[in-house]
């Protein structure tokens, strides 16, 4: 009896995996109905759906679903036999039907048991529904039966499945007998039942193939067909123990690894051998085939997106609704994979998104026409890969977000004072709407606005390595992209040494690494007890990992004179980690703490590094935390306005200013010079017509810069032997040439908006830099003309 | 565990003291492994080993069960290595003993009065003939979450 109860208890994980799935294409199918594009095809699904729950519920012994179900089917077959019309109300019963199912699913697969839910009123619509039709009509697909037929044979067949359930019928008939008895409902019932059982036996074998393969066919299926692995809440257990892999992909797999084992004998035996250039040859072959392997494993925990996107059009239907709105959802790269677990992490974070612009985006159909927009809002989902990235937009052509109102909100919230509002750009203050404590929801709905702000969104998508970016235009609507990595389970890491071991720190939270020398007058102050070190100006806080993780400091990095900081972002916030050394960067193969360590927050896991020791990944955001680095509300303000700061940093260029002629302002970005260099004017040398000058065993071209700008010149009329000559070398490929100027006025980081000058050849442009008009040389095009041959050499790369 | 006259245990010693643990939970039986230790970890966890491309929690028993610290370090510590729920965990120990066979009869929960050994960690002691064999709690053993600090 008890390996009967096993069974029937997979037969209950079966049926709450392949209803919950059936329930997900249900909800597409009627809101497909309800746009109109309800075909006899999937009036049969959606009576397929129901039959097959009620069907099993009742094998299984479960009254409710099936009594539920049950009335759902009579509907649909109604429907089919056009005895009624997909009324919006009939729909949004329906569609209410199918999360009452649901629930008694979640129920079912939480306790055991389907649960005791009150649907009287929800049954009582349904017969009303069910009743005010019969006497209408509307003529529509009026052969269901040979239909529905023939639609299955489109389908793959499972022959498995098929057993399945004969065996299903056979163990549990005196089960079902009892409940058909038992069901509640009296006389509509019967009749119903006998149907049912009828339908079934007629379509044995047919009726399990429409149904099944949802669940077990491979990834490939098309859309509609098939299910997704996340909805309801009580699908996670169940879907996080299953995973489904195409078996051509399983075969490819297991392929490589035949190889694998290939190449492992051959390396046994060359080893053996002594055989340098056989074992120089395998173990090549053994890189590759570890490489393949790694990416086909992978990409069996690959699963597209629509996994999670599938339920996003009955979001959409039912907000909209709510809110009177008109809102057509597109999804577009459906199929875009990512691992599983960023899948489930990014789940929410979406659905966030999602109602966010439906609420605060997308305006009231009377609203948009006044603007000029079709009444029907839209919204659209687009996915794709870029770069070993998977990137997400959510675009609407909504209202857009009003960046005054938003810069009003944060000085109102004490998120930035009204000098920094006058300073932020408007994409820098639309960011402000990921700042902790900000919601831009004037009031409270119960769509969006419950507390969790896009901040959250912001951290939870950060902490799978991932970004966000927002992008708006008042009226025009707003878009947000996310980037996030392909997996986290293999990520490129800084091995850093600190007490003697090992430990690695993600990429993603890495900024730059600063080492200081002591004796070159660098050093790391203290302000009241804290350490900070002044990076351009900025103070960061300083945390040294030995300290925090309670480990002795050996004695010989001390001595050396350098401090080695690792500057790292956490929460939008930086500051250095004084670790003993820095190794290397490193790609690290993921492990998790066993759970004896979870507790330690500094950890997020540990790797194995290429000598065979295990190293510990620091979690960055839990050693912020923990070394007090980040400490909660008090420093959000502090925060963001670093955030802000260091956003307006990425547009701001480094530039070097210096003078050409008499007075005429210039400017490079100060990464095109290579060094700054004076040589005394006799050491000029000629080679050929060119000016030259023996500089470090090589000779160095000189482009006199004046000249090749139609500048009055300085230096000429003044030169005598012992005059000094400023000069800038700049580097390409190898290759110097030295730019000669006038005088080389300072470095400046300063953000750069560039005019077109109607400009001479040479000049990019011209910007206000420090109260003057400075050109901006074109590097590049000064020296292909000075010096053409070096322009041969580094055009070739 | 159905009742079986006949119960196997991997046994080890430490301290003076003989311990057992059901045979069919150990997974193997190493020597000293290198081990990488955990910062800010409880002091019973000494670190991590590599389990041939695992990382395994080495939990030294000595201190889980609040003997004294191992004297000398001449004799590096065994790892037994336990098949748990989550993954592996390794029992750092003194000396491994042999795969030993006792009779249910022998079986007696622990004297009341048991001091030195966590009580809790010790599911009973088999009275053999020239010893006696104290049964670890593996679950309870293995874990220490509910200790750590943070």
């Amino acid at each position: 009896m008890s390996s009967n109860k096993d069974f029937q208890n997979d037969l209950i994980k079966d049926f709450i995996l392949e209803s919950l799935e059936g329930l997900e294409s249900y909800d597409r199918d009627l809101l497909a109905i309800e746009k109109g594009e309800g075909g006899s095809e999937i009036l049969n699904n959606l009576f397929r759906v129901m039959h097959s729950i009620k069907g099993t519920a009742g094998c299984l012994g479960l009254s409710n679903i099936e009594g539920a179900s049950h009335r759902g089917e009579d509907i649909m077959s109604l429907l089919r036999e056009g005895e009624i019309e997909a009324s919006e109300e009939l729909i949004s019963t329906l569609l209410s039907l199918s999360d009452v199912l649901r629930s008694m699913l979640e129920n079912l697969e939480q306790t055991g048991d389907e649960g005791e839910i009150d649907n009287t009123e929800l049954f009582a619509k349904l017969e009303n529904l069910g009743k005010a039709a019969t006497s209408s009509e509307t003529p529509k697909a009026d052969e269901p039966e040979p239909e529905t037929l023939d639609t299955e044979t489109s389908e793959t067949a499972n022959p498995n499945q098929d057993e399945g359930e004969g065996v299903a019928f056979g163990l549990f008939d005196e089960g079902s007998e009892l409940e058909e008895s038992q069901a509640s409902p009296p006389d509509q019932e019967d009749d119903g039942e006998g149907k049912a059982f009828g339908l079934f036996d007629e379509e044995a074998k047919a009726e399990p193939k429409e149904t099944k393969p949802i669940e077990k066919k491979p990834k490939e299926e098309p859309a509609d067909t098939r299910g997704s692995e996340t909805t309801p809440t009580a699908r996670q257990s169940i879907a996080d123990s299953a995973i489904r892999v195409d078996v051509s992909h399983l075969d490819k797999v297991m392929n490589i690894v035949g190889e694998l084992v290939l190449a492992r004998n051959q390396i046994l035996l060359n080893t053996t051998n002594f055989d340098q250039a056989a074992l120089l040859t395998s173990s090549q072959r053994l890189n590759i085939i570890t490489t393949e392997l790694q990416e086909s494993v992978m990409k069996t925990r690959m699963q597209p997106i629509r996994n999670i996107w599938s339920r996003f059009p009955r979001i959409t239907r039912d907000l909209a609704h709510e809110l009177d709105k008109r809102i057509k959802l597109i999804m577009d790269g459906q199929d875009t994979e990512l691992d599983r677990t960023l899948l489930e992490a990014i789940k929410d974070p979406l659905t966030h998104i999602i109602r966010n612009s439906i609420d605060h985006g997308i305006e009231k159909p009377d609203e948009r026409k006044a603007a000029g927009k079709p009444e029907e809002g839209l919204i659209s989902l687009r996915a794709y890969h870029e770069g070993g990235q998977v990137n997400i937009e959510i675009m609407d052509d909504g209202a857009g977000i009003n960046v005054e109102a938003v810069k009003a909100k944060a000085i109102a919230k004490n998120l930035i004072n009204p000098a920094q509002a006058e300073r932020l750009s408007d994409r820098e203050a639309v960011q402000l709407i990921f700042a902790p404590g900000f919601s831009t929801a004037e009031r409270i709905s119960n769509v969006s606005g419950r507390g969790v702000g896009m901040d959250v969104v912001k951290t939870n998508i950060e902490k799978i390595g991932g970004s966000v970016d927002l992008q708006t235009e008042k009226g025009q609507g707003a878009i947000i992209k996310i980037k996030i990595p392909l997996t986290l389970a293999i990520i490129p890491a800084l091995i850093v040494t600190s007490g003697g071991d090992s430990y690695a720190i993600p990429q993603v939270s890495l900024l730059e690494l600063v080492r200081l020398e002591l004796d070159q007058g660098e050093k790391i102050e203290v302000l009241s007890g804290a350490p900070v070190y002044r990076l351009r100006g900025q103070l960061l806080p300083i945390v040294r990992l030995n300290d925090q993780l309670q480990v002795e400091t050996p004695e010989a990095t001390n001595d050396d004179g350098v401090i080695n900081i690792v500057v790292l972002q956490a929460d939008g916030r930086q500051f250095g980690l004084v670790v003993d050394e820095i190794n290397d960067t490193e790609e690290i193969v993921v492990k998790p703490l066993g759970k004896q360590l979870k507790g330690l927050s500094c950890f997020s896991g540990a790797t194995i590094m290429g000598d065979g020791k295990v190293a510990l990944i620091l979690d960055v955001l839990g050693l912020a935390q923990y070394a007090h680095v980040i400490s909660e509300s008090k420093d959000q303000r502090l925060a963001q306005n670093e955030l802000l700061e260091k956003d307006a940093t990425s547009e701001k260029q480094t530039l070097l200013l210096f003078e050409v002629g008499q007075d005429r302002s210039m400017a490079i970005p100060l990464s095109l010079a290579a060094r700054l260099e004076e040589f005394p004017m006799d050491r000029v040398e000629k080679a050929g017509s060119q000016s030259v000058i023996q500089y470090r065993d090589q000779i160095l071209p000189l482009v006199d810069v004046e000249n090749h700008l139609a500048i009055a010149s300085s230096h000429d009329a003044t030169s005598d032997e012992a005059s000094l000559l400023q000069v800038i070398v700049y580097s390409h490929n190898g290759n110097q040439v030295g730019l000669i100027v006038s005088r080389i006025k300072d470095i400046l980081e300063t953000e750069v908006v560039l005019q077109k000058s109607a400009a001479e050849d040479g000049i990019l442009g011209s910007a206000i830099i420090q109260d003057k008009v400075t050109d901006l040389l074109d590097v590049k095009a000064i020296v292909q003309r000075a010096v053409p041959n070096f322009g041969e050499l580094a055009a070739s790369a | 565990m159905s009742v079986t006259t006949i119960n196997q245990f991997c046994t080890f010693f430490i301290d003076d003291l003989f311990f057992g643990v059901d045979v069919l939970q150990v997974q193997e039986v190493l020597r000293f492994q290198d081990m990488t230790r955990v910062p800010l970890s409880p002091a019973e966890i000494s670190g991590l080993i590599n389990l041939r491309g695992e990382t395994v929690t080495a939990i030294d028993l000595r201190q889980r069960l609040g003997l004294p610290n191992r004297e000398s370090e001449t004799q590096a510590p065994f790892n037994v290595v336990i098949r748990s729920e989550d993954g592996a965990v390794s029992l750092l120990v003194d000396e491994i003993g042999d795969v030993i066979e006792t009779n249910e009869d022998a079986f007696e929960k622990p004297p009341e009065t048991l001091r030195g050994v966590s009580k809790d960690l010790i599911l009973g002691v088999y009275k053999l003939e020239e010893r006696l064999l104290i049964i670890l709690d593996i679950e309870r053993t293995v874990d220490t979450e509910a200790r750590l600090t943070r």
